[in-house]
């Protein structure tokens, strides 16, 4: 077999194969549900009325899918010019880092002007944390999937030193975790009584910027071209390097916003469980979405709202919360395979 | 000098030699694939997958040789799902790859609950035994290093020597390398640069399986989450390292191995009584990035990794 371009594929073709991916995905889920001894029709409707059944647990999806939607964008910035990062987690620790050194006192400003300080120099250690792979990258060659991958481990055990050492909170009960942060330094809810931060307002404007910056800027221009062929890129007068360091930039900042919200607007500390990896879940939010950064936003909901509905579904029914993990990774290798089918036909020889 | 004693132990290079043995076994896996011209992230997975199916299947009564090969089959169908993702339908390598990783962690997870619900500790099979080699094992210093061990780590020395006889000495072999340099002057000879990736992956994976069954069925004698904790990741490093050839392979996973064995033992020590212990288990990625920079300057990477072959494409 052989694959062969559409030129024009059509509309049925296009909305066909990523629906059946989807239902293949639901599919694969009831069986394994069926394996688990649990009615599948049971488990789908509990993680369904988890994700989104009361305002309570639409909330819940929202608050979710918050630094989703940050690690997401991360992902899909960086993706979208083949740079690949993989080291969403640490960049997101770096963020919380940051909010937490910062925020707990270190800095006596009004909140005005607190938040969005944090939030800058939170973007900033972000960026770096990203830029020295990036570094390594355009200057030795050395492959940036491999070494985001174990900066993530160095990052985590860097994290727990501090933990466990400088940053220890002396009235944590032996705990490893942080100090609390100063209010001045909380991000503030959105609506009076429901348990919605900022964060996710803010995460909404990063994804609108983000969108601009890819379609409206010179800088998105040539992230799309570097990414599309590097070597017509570099023919073509783009820096190719330049663009790589800048796009680490942007990415690695995302990330760490996601350390930011989850740090000032959710917990208030730092703990080593803060992300249970969302830096990970980030890539399947961005493939999902194609790479596009406004639908970011909607493939974050969709997946913040099947782990929540899962650890809902987990406690009312027994079946395992990896259900979710399992669909996830489903639903991305078919949403993949789909999209690709959309574009080219197989030929049998 | 306490370093010296330490590196002229015998109970420092077994344990060396043990550390290196599931290294050893997937990174032979990752080569076979990336020789091939196919890079496999689905290795942290899949060891995960070997991990729990080697050490469930022994707990079954299959025993441990039955476990080992229910590993092995574990791992080729993940190899399966990756390269028909990879090879005839061309996506991405490394979004297939991490999604084969997400895929085989999370299932692995969900059998788990499924196996042994409400378990606080996981039950404890009767692992591999050392075994030790008449006469040779007599030998001072390199006896008990190398030929008191588990006959998983004798299997994955011997798989040293038989990847690289069939990658340098069988028509096989230059097939599947030209696969991974040339794939359109292999397809020229009439065979299958399909078949040929999609085998290697599946071999490959097999072979990774099999290293995270080690953790479960040599090294320990359980499986608990977490245990594969980033080897897979460092596997891609050491074929790096180890310049896609097997044999430098085997010398960088003992290397990487026996700096493990030290970093444990200096903690241990005096020394490193002042050191936060969190430094000591940072040591590893950093050496593996070091190598991954020192390495990149002699590039030898196959000339079609990761480049998808479209038989009648220009």
């Amino acid at each position: 077999m052989r694959l062969e371009p559409i030129a024009n594929p059509t509309v049925a073709r296009s909305t066909l194969l990523p629906t059946a991916a989807i239902a293949t995905t639901v599919v694969i889920a009831s069986l394994l549900a069926m394996v688990a001894g649990a009615n599948p029709f049971l488990v789908l409707g509990e993680i369904i009325k988890g994700a989104a059944g009361s305002k309570f647990a639409l909330l819940e999806t929202l608050n979710r899918a918050t630094p989703l939607i940050f690690t997401g964008l991360a992902v899909a910035v960086a993706f979208r010019a083949k740079l690949w990062n993989i080291g969403a987690e640490a960049q997101l620790y770096a963020g919380a880092l940051v909010t937490v050194v910062l925020g707990t006192g270190a800095l006596g400003l009004p909140s005005w002007m607190l938040l969005p300080t944090l939030a800058v120099l939170a973007m900033l250690a972000g960026a770096v944390v990203l830029l020295i792979p990036a570094l390594l990258k355009v200057r030795f060659g050395v492959d940036e999937v491999v070494t985001t991958l174990l900066f993530n481990f160095i990052f985590l055990l860097f994290i727990s030193m501090l933990l466990e050492g400088p940053l220890k909170d002396p009235m944590g009960m032996g705990w490893p975790k942080s100090a609390r942060l100063i209010p001045e330094a909380r991000l503030p809810r959105i609506f009076d009584g429901l348990r919605l931060h900022w964060g996710f307002g803010l995460a909404l404007i990063a994804a609108c910027v983000v969108w601009v910056i890819e379609r409206r800027t010179t800088l998105g221009y040539e992230m799309r071209a570097v990414g599309l062929n590097r070597e017509a890129a570099q023919f073509a007068g783009i820096p190719v390097n330049a663009v790589l360091i800048k796009t680490a930039l942007l990415s690695g900042g995302l990330a760490a916003l996601a350390g930011f919200s989850e740090a000032s607007g959710l917990k208030g500390n730092l703990t080593l469980d803060l992300s249970p990896g969302f830096g990970y879940t980030g890539i399947i939010v961005a493939m999902l979405a194609l790479l596009n950064p406004l639908a970011v936003v909607a493939a974050a909901l969709f997946v913040a709202g099947i782990f929540v509905g899962a650890d809902s579904m987990s406690r009312a029914v027994g079946v395992p919360t990896y259900l979710a993990d399992i669909m996830l990774a489903t639903a991305l290798l078919l949403m993949v395979l789909a999209i690709m089918l959309t574009r080219f036909r197989i030929v049998r020889e | 000098m306490d370093l010296i004693d330490i590196l002229l132990s015998a109970s420092f290079w077994t344990a060396a030699i043990r550390i290196a043995s599931p290294l050893i076994f997937a990174t032979l896996g990752e080569l076979i694939c990336e020789r091939a011209g196919v890079l496999n992230l689905g290795i942290e997975g899949i060891m995960v997958a070997g991990a729990f199916a080697g050490w469930m299947g022994a707990y079954s009564g299959l025993g441990l040789w039955g476990g080992v090969c229910v590993a092995m089959a574990v791992g080729m169908m993940f190899g399966l799902i990756h390269s028909l993702l990879t090879v005839p339908f061309g996506l991405s390598q490394h979004v297939v790859g991490l999604g084969v990783t997400l895929l085989a962690t999370s299932m692995t997870y969900y059998a788990y609950r499924l196996a042994l619900p409400e378990v606080t500790s996981p039950p404890k099979i009767d692992a591999f035994q050392p075994f030790e080699i008449p006469l040779l094992s007599d030998i001072p210093l390199i006896g008990p290093a190398l030929f008191s061990q588990t006959p998983l780590t004798y299997l994955a020395f011997t798989l040293v020597g038989v990847v690289w006889v069939v990658l340098y000495r069988t028509p096989l072999g230059l097939a599947l390398r030209a696969a991974g340099e040339n794939p359109a002057a292999v397809a020229a000879q009439g065979l299958s640069v399909t078949g040929i990736r999609m085998g290697a992956v599946i071999i490959g994976s097999g072979l990774m399986a099999v290293g995270g069954a080690f953790l479960t069925m040599s090294a320990f004698d359980s499986f608990f989450f977490e245990m594969v904790n980033g080897r897979g990741w460092i596997c891609i490093a050491l074929v790096v390292f180890g310049a896609w050839k097997p044999g430098k392979a085997l010398l960088g996973a003992i290397l990487f191995a026996a700096f493990d064995a030290l970093q444990i033992r200096i903690q241990q020590s005096p020394l490193g009584a002042d050191i936060p212990y969190q430094v000591f288990l940072m040591m590893p990625y950093f050496l593996s990035i070091l190598a991954l920079i020192v390495m990149s300057r002699r590039a030898e990477v196959p000339a079609a990794l990761m480049v998808p072959f479209n038989k009648g494409e220009r």
